[in-house]
């Protein structure tokens, strides 16, 4: 099931499909967001936005409007 | 700037934010560090020195911290033209990149980028220790065979590993022969194009030349040959930012097989750290403990800074009044105790805030707090085109500017930085309460409102929270104004928590306060310098005439041993000449501008003095109303000042009205010049320091006009 990365559920794990932003995907490709790899979400604010997920065995936080642009894979 | 010498190693020290790359800066270089410019930029440019153990000697320039060599932001730009330009003055002989062992993969997204310009690379893995911890084995032999290059392991917060370096370093080391991203195999055709265009003997180097076209500045002068590689692209089809991903997506694939070859690893992310971050990001305590590291941080600025600061500034009263002791009287002996030991005891006094506010940000960025007060601030600063980091810099403005527009550096957005520097002198800081203390007690009764708050508290407070939001509305509408090239992301990264390490904290501290004394020390003496001459000197000879006029009423008290009437006639002296000094002159010049907000020459003097520093209008006002300044007497001041009257109209000078406005206008504009100082060493230019000034300025007389006449 395709879904953007900011509608994940804290825990939820998935596989990152896309991207719709050309400049803001390279910014993500650089930190290790490539297509294939696992992200879970770990962490949301307080305020509901910005959002933190595990990515390649690190910790990376981005806002909400930002992941909106990453379309992923549910795992189970 | 010291030169790049013959017979020097000439190394580069590059890595991702977080990797530990300044803890090996210091580890190498301890204090034989400089801090200098690179040319027409805001970014600093930190440059160390150490030997070898066969005694040479080893330069080492420490590159901004970056992700890759694709820049998103002027300081990741540094590096893309250093190593991307064999001719340029700091080009390496050999590179450091500084990884993180815990965080191999994405530390070798950079790491092979450099290997890739064929530069020679030396690959220190940092935090081995902590990898190790976290049950991730790797391979170094196995690393240093599939990139081609040497592998340090190291715990650079413990000096582990840097005499293996410096022995690294002492070898021969060749530029690997490994590509391992074969760029020209990707897109054959543009790549062999531009790198025909460019004449580079790297193709990797071209690539990144070309990709970079139209970032922030030019990195190719040649506007023919920018067209060209344009038309290039064109003809082809392709565009940078294609072939940009296309290059990230190859070189993770890429580094996948190498990590799959030499790392093993049973357990992902640190637990002590997930635990942590379920408190300090916590929607309750998250928020009372960032509250509560705000207010230990502004106490001491606030408060525990006051007795060095007095301290400091009772030495250089002490020194000054023992130099005047021993010095013959004349012009030369004021200058220098007048102007130059006053100003440079105007520069010390804010070493001990500047080194108490990067005690504290030096610490919470090292133990990887600061990114988790990014993370709860961000929904509310963003609004305000703030950061969440710009929290820190504002709390500490309402101590005092001057640090907290240095500590704004932490912010790596420019747009956001600048935003925070330009609205954190509207805070009010402790410069502005002698002057408002001395106005409210002149101008506001002390009864209590609603039974229990005192009337003239009430006016304080509404004071401070005046600059509060003069300062995020600011920042509201110039968010709108303030255009820059840079992309702004929030993407980041939340590091572990980690110990701080305090021999980084000391040498932050020193280095900031290095900075300060020299750099925007200078600006500061001069001004002082000038603000001195304008105060003691008056065209013409007008001071003698008034030393002859009251010389023989001096004489005849003095032969009647009234020691009162001496010191009244003295006062009566300076508060004469100070009319008629050049200041006094601005003064006067400037009441027809400052008449509409009801202030008149006097007033005039105390702004244009007070531009040393805003509490400097308490001391003028009692030279002007001929109260010892020295005695620092408010309840003197006071006396004389509401008794003062306007002589044409006979009615109180310092009404309500008046008193308001004069607030205001302390509140609002930029009367400091260390501020202007600082924010012209921090930004490199006096673009923003004038606009903020003329900015201020006019809030300040609005702000005051409006307040006038609506009380008057």
């Amino acid at each position: 099931m395709l879904k953007p990365l900011s509608e994940m559920k804290l825990s939820e794990s998935a596989t990152i499909e896309s991207f719709s932003d050309l400049p803001l995907s390279l910014k993500l490709l650089e930190m290790g967001c490539t297509p294939g790899e696992v992200v879970k979400l770990v962490r949301i604010a307080p305020a509901g936005d910005p959002i933190a997920i595990e990515v390649s065995g690190y910790v990376l936080s981005l806002r909400k409007q930002e992941a909106s642009t990453v379309k992923v894979k549910m795992l189970k | 700037m010291a030169e790049k010498r013959r017979n020097t190693l000439n190394i580069a020290l590059i890595g991702n934010p977080n990797a530990g790359k300044s803890s090996l800066f210091n580890a190498l270089t301890g204090l034989n560090q400089q801090i200098g410019n690179f040319p027409g930029i805001t970014v600093d440019k930190k440059i160390g020195y150490f030997k070898l153990p066969d005694n040479s000697e080893a330069r080492v320039l420490d590159l901004p911290g970056t992700y890759s060599l694709f820049p998103k932001s002027i300081d990741e730009e540094v590096a893309v033209k250093v190593l991307c330009n064999s001719n340029h003055e700091d080009f390496p002989d050999v590179t450091i990149v500084v990884a993180d062992a815990t965080n191999l993969k994405r530390s070798l997204f950079l790491c092979t980028q450099v290997i890739d310009l064929k530069i020679p690379v030396v690959l220190v893995l940092n935090m081995v220790d902590l990898a190790q911890k976290n049950r991730i084995e790797i391979n170094t032999n196995k690393l240093s065979e599939l990139l081609g290059v040497p592998v340090v392991g190291m715990n650079a917060r413990e000096g582990k590993g840097v005499d293996e370096l410096k022995h690294a370093l002492q070898q021969k080391i060749n530029a690997s022969s490994q590509n391992i991203v074969e760029i020209d195999k990707l897109e054959e055709r543009v790549i062999k194009d531009i790198s025909n265009a460019l004449q580079a003997n790297c193709v990797f180097a071209s690539f990144i030349v070309a990709n970079n076209l139209h970032n922030i500045t030019n990195y190719i002068h040649n506007v023919e040959k920018r067209e060209e590689i344009k038309k290039i692209l064109e003809i082809n089809n392709a565009s940078a930012q294609k072939l940009q991903a296309l290059e990230s997506i190859e070189r993770y694939r890429q580094l996948t097989t190498i990590i799959a070859q030499t790392v093993r690893r049973t357990q992902i992310v640190d637990s002590l750290t997930k635990k942590l971050d379920d408190v300090f990001t916590h929607r309750i305590w998250g928020y009372v403990i960032f509250l509560f590291i705000l207010f230990s941080v502004f106490q001491a600025i606030f408060t525990f800074a006051e007795y060095p600061m007095q301290f400091i500034e009772s030495s250089f009263a002490n020194f000054s009044a023992w130099l005047g002791g021993i010095l013959p009287k004349g012009v030369a002996t004021d200058l220098l105790i007048n102007g130059v030991l006053a100003g440079l005891s105007g520069i010390v006094v804010f070493v001990p805030q500047i080194a108490l506010l990067f005690a504290f940000i030096a610490i919470l960025e090292d133990t990887g707090y600061m990114s988790r007060v990014s993370f709860i601030m961000d929904k509310i600063m963003r609004r305000f085109g703030l950061n969440g980091r710009s929290v820190i810099p504002l709390i500490s403005g309402v101590a005092c500017a001057v640090p907290a527009i240095m500590g704004a550096r932490t912010i790596s957005n420019f747009k956001e930085r600048l935003l925070t520097i330009f609205v954190t002198p509207l805070m009010s800081c402790s410069a502005r309460l002698p002057v408002y203390t001395l106005l409210i007690a002149l101008s506001v009764p002390s009864k209590l409102m609603w039974g229990f708050f005192n009337l003239q508290g009430l006016v304080l407070m509404g004071l401070y929270l005046i600059g509060f939001f003069a300062a995020l509305g600011s920042a509201f509408i110039f968010k709108f104004f303030l255009k820059t090239k840079e992309a702004s992301y929030f993407i980041m990264e939340m590091p572990v928590y980690r110990q701080p390490r305090w021999k980084n904290v000391g040498l932050t501290i020193v280095e900031k306060v290095k900075v300060f004394l020299f750099e925007s020390g200078k600006i500061i003496l001069a001004v002082s310098v000038i603000l001195w001459f304008l105060a003691s000197f008056a065209p013409g000879n007008k001071f003698q005439e008034l030393e002859a006029n009251y010389k023989e009423q001096i004489i005849a008290a003095q032969d009647q041993n009234n020691t009162i009437a001496v010191n009244e006639l003295g006062k009566e002296l300076s508060s004469k000449k100070l009319e008629y000094s050049y200041a006094g002159i601005m003064g006067k010049a400037l009441e027809p501008a400052i008449k509409p907000l009801g202030f008149d020459w006097k007033i005039g003097i105390s702004l244009v003095t007070s531009f040393a520093a805003r509490e400097v209008f308490v001391g003028t006002m009692a030279t002007i109303y001929s109260v010892g300044a020295d005695e620092e007497n408010t309840q003197s001041i006071r006396e004389k000042m509401s008794a003062a009257k306007n002589p044409d109209t006979g009615e109180q000078s310092y009404t309500l009205a008046v008193a308001v406005a004069l607030m205001l206008f302390y509140a609002f504009s930029m009367q400091c010049m260390s501020t202007i100082a600082v924010v012209y060493r921090e930004t490199k230019s006096w673009k923003i320091p004038l606009l903020q000034f003329l900015y201020m300025g006019s809030l300040a007389y609005f702000a005051s006009y409006v307040a006038y006449n609506w009380l008057k």
